[in-house]
């Protein structure tokens, strides 16, 4: 691999995104695994950057980082003893398999050409920019049906979620 | 390289110096420039804040420390430089050091993107707008570590109210901010600004505007929105343990926090460095942008020291129950009146380049569109406003009873 700066950013965003990783399964504070988990997300966002889709960079960190990450931290604080957990999931050897498994899964997924193939390199004329994105949501031989499913997806969860908190008693 | 290496660069290129390096150093000049500016504007912004609100409260604020007080702000630095250090000994050690650097450098990364002349920019982002208010929700982080890693209930119950109030604020922020992009037809900040040439955005879209103003005035945690600290009654809010330069950080995030939001409105919305003669000299645009974001953050500061503080439910209510059904109507109004003029060939496509004459049915279209939308608004409040007033002078009478026994 040639050493350039995208390399160096590589190399900077995995150990954010492993390292991020790590330490959200290590940590035995609930608080500062949602404060890893933040560095984690953070490192992704940096993929995106340099896979030249900036908007996807900022909207992950604008949902994940800003609104996903806090709403954890409100959730954590609710829990009981935040900083000390003292349970521990002992059952390692399904936990071995399945997390095989997924790399696994994943790997053949990424190197097998079974769900379209792996493009060595994209060319910078091919690169989509934000409009291309935009209009592929909107555009009806890209993406509008899935688009509109996952937001009424969405409406319905968050009207189901209003309901069910709704206090009976007015 | 060519198109990368201009200005200081090109000049040290022919002057014989490597290529790479002069690129490199070109590229670090402008990143201090851009980190160093705001950094020092604060030193000035607090001076300013303090003499104003001094004005505004029948004062006269600083004025023993050098001339007119000038050198106020660098006698506080140093005495909060020199205090002591505290960290609580049940503190998240780590988090709670970050927690300041993280607040201020939230806001400093705004300035990246702030075009300060046509020519004179950090970077030009594609997606200029959501960077901002990406970069901005590392600031609400900033608080929650803060208040949590502290490890004083107070300090957390402050840290939970201001989150609460951040993170609502941020969706009538978000969809105000849509208007100039729709309107632009882009999310690059220079983009933005060069679509004003024929007509600002605060006249296509005036209630965008205000929504915009009202929830950055909450983002930055100012009066009628000040609960993050509430000064004047409590202790303080999320910040309460931090003490020395830590908590001088906070503050002066807070303060450029206020003047990053008047520029950025002045570029959104006022045409940024757009005025009488600015393609003469950068110098005279740069001279502009900073009169109208000055002017914005003059009235903000303004509306800081007249209102009184709104309580915490009555801020959530004001933020659900009315800004936020206002933007997503003002947006669906705005882009549906915006398309129908544009098929209509009322209104240019491309409004870089339009001039005054071309955006003048447009204008007209929208401003009443605006207007209607505005009565309407006013028409509920003033009904809810009566509603309320009905039940408080209802209420007194037992009131007046309680304390009487």
């Amino acid at each position: 691999m040639e050493l350039n700066a995208i390399s160096i950013g590589f190399v900077v965003f995995t150990i954010f995104t492993l390292g991020g990783g790590i330490g959200v399964v290590t940590t035995r504070n609930l608080f500062r695994g949602t404060i890893w988990l933040m560095v984690s997300l953070f490192g992704v966002a940096g993929y995106f950057v340099l896979l030249s889709a900036p908007f996807l960079a900022a909207v992950q960190i604008l949902v994940y980082i800003g609104a996903i990450a806090i709403l954890i931290t409100f959730a954590v604080m609710l829990t009981r003893s935040v900083t000390r957990i003292k349970t521990r999931y002992i059952r390692l050897v399904p936990s071995l398999i399945a997390s095989l498994a997924l790399f696994l899964i994943l790997l053949l997924g990424v190197t097998v050409p079974i769900f379209g193939g792996v493009s060595p390199e994209l060319a910078p004329e091919t690169v989509a920019s934000t409009r291309d994105l935009g209009a592929a949501l909107v555009d009806e031989n890209g993406y509008v049906v899935p688009f509109l499913l996952a937001s009424v997806l969405l409406t319905g969860a968050m009207i189901g979620a209003i309901f069910i908190a709704r206090d009976d008693t007015d | 390289m060519d198109e990368i290496c201009t200005g200081l660069c090109r000049l040290m290129v022919d002057s014989g110096a490597d290529a790479g390096l002069a690129q490199f150093v070109s590229l670090l000049v402008g990143v201090l420039l851009v980190s160093g500016v705001p950094l020092l504007t604060v030193i000035l912004l607090i001076w300013i804040e303090r003499k104003v609100a001094a004005r505004i409260q029948d004062r006269i604020g600083p004025n023993r420390v050098g001339p007119i007080g000038l050198m106020q702000t660098f006698a506080d630095l140093l005495k909060l430089l020199g205090k002591e250090d505290i960290t609580p000994t049940a503190a998240d050690r780590l988090l709670y050091n970050v927690a300041p650097l993280v607040s201020f450098a939230s806001v400093v990364l705004i300035w990246a993107v702030v075009p300060f002349t046509p020519f004179h920019y950090g970077v030009d982002l594609e997606i200029g707008v959501l960077f901002f208010v990406a970069v901005a929700s590392f600031g609400t982080l900033a608080i929650m570590v803060a208040g949590w890693a502290s490890n004083n209930k107070y300090a957390l119950l402050g840290a939970f109210r201001v989150v609460s109030l951040l993170v609502s604020y941020e969706v009538p922020l978000v969809f105000a901010l849509l208007a100039p992009v729709m309107l632009a037809g882009s999310m690059s900040m220079l983009d933005i600004v060069n679509a004003q040439s024929g007509m600002w955005f605060v006249v296509l879209s005036p209630l965008a505007f205000v929504i915009f103003y009202v929830s950055s005035q909450a983002e930055t945690g100012r009066a009628p929105f000040d609960l993050i600290e509430a000064e004047s009654e409590l202790v303080a809010g999320f910040n309460i343990e931090y003490s020395g330069m830590k908590f001088g950080m906070f503050f002066a995030a807070e303060f450029l926090h206020v003047f990053t939001n008047g520029i950025l409105m002045a570029l959104l919305f006022f045409g940024g460095w757009m005025g009488p003669l600015y393609y003469e000299s950068p110098l005279i645009a740069f001279a502009w942008l900073g009169a109208k974001g000055g002017i914005i953050y003059l009235t903000t500061l303004w509306l800081r020291n007249t209102v009184p503080r709104l309580r915490i439910d009555q801020i959530m209510a004001f933020n659900w129950k009315c800004l936020v059904p206002l933007s997503i109507a003002n947006i669906v109004l705005v882009s549906l009146a915006l398309k129908v003029l544009q098929e209509l060939d009322m209104a240019p496509r491309q409004l870089i380049g339009a001039s005054l004459v071309d955006m003048l049915p447009a204008t007209i279209v929208l401003l009443i569109i605006n207007g209607a939308l505005t009565i309407y608004l006013l028409g509920i409040l003033r009904r809810r406003g009566k509603d309320a007033r009905r039940e408080a002078q209802a209420a007194p009478v037992q009131f007046a009873r309680a304390s009487a026994d």
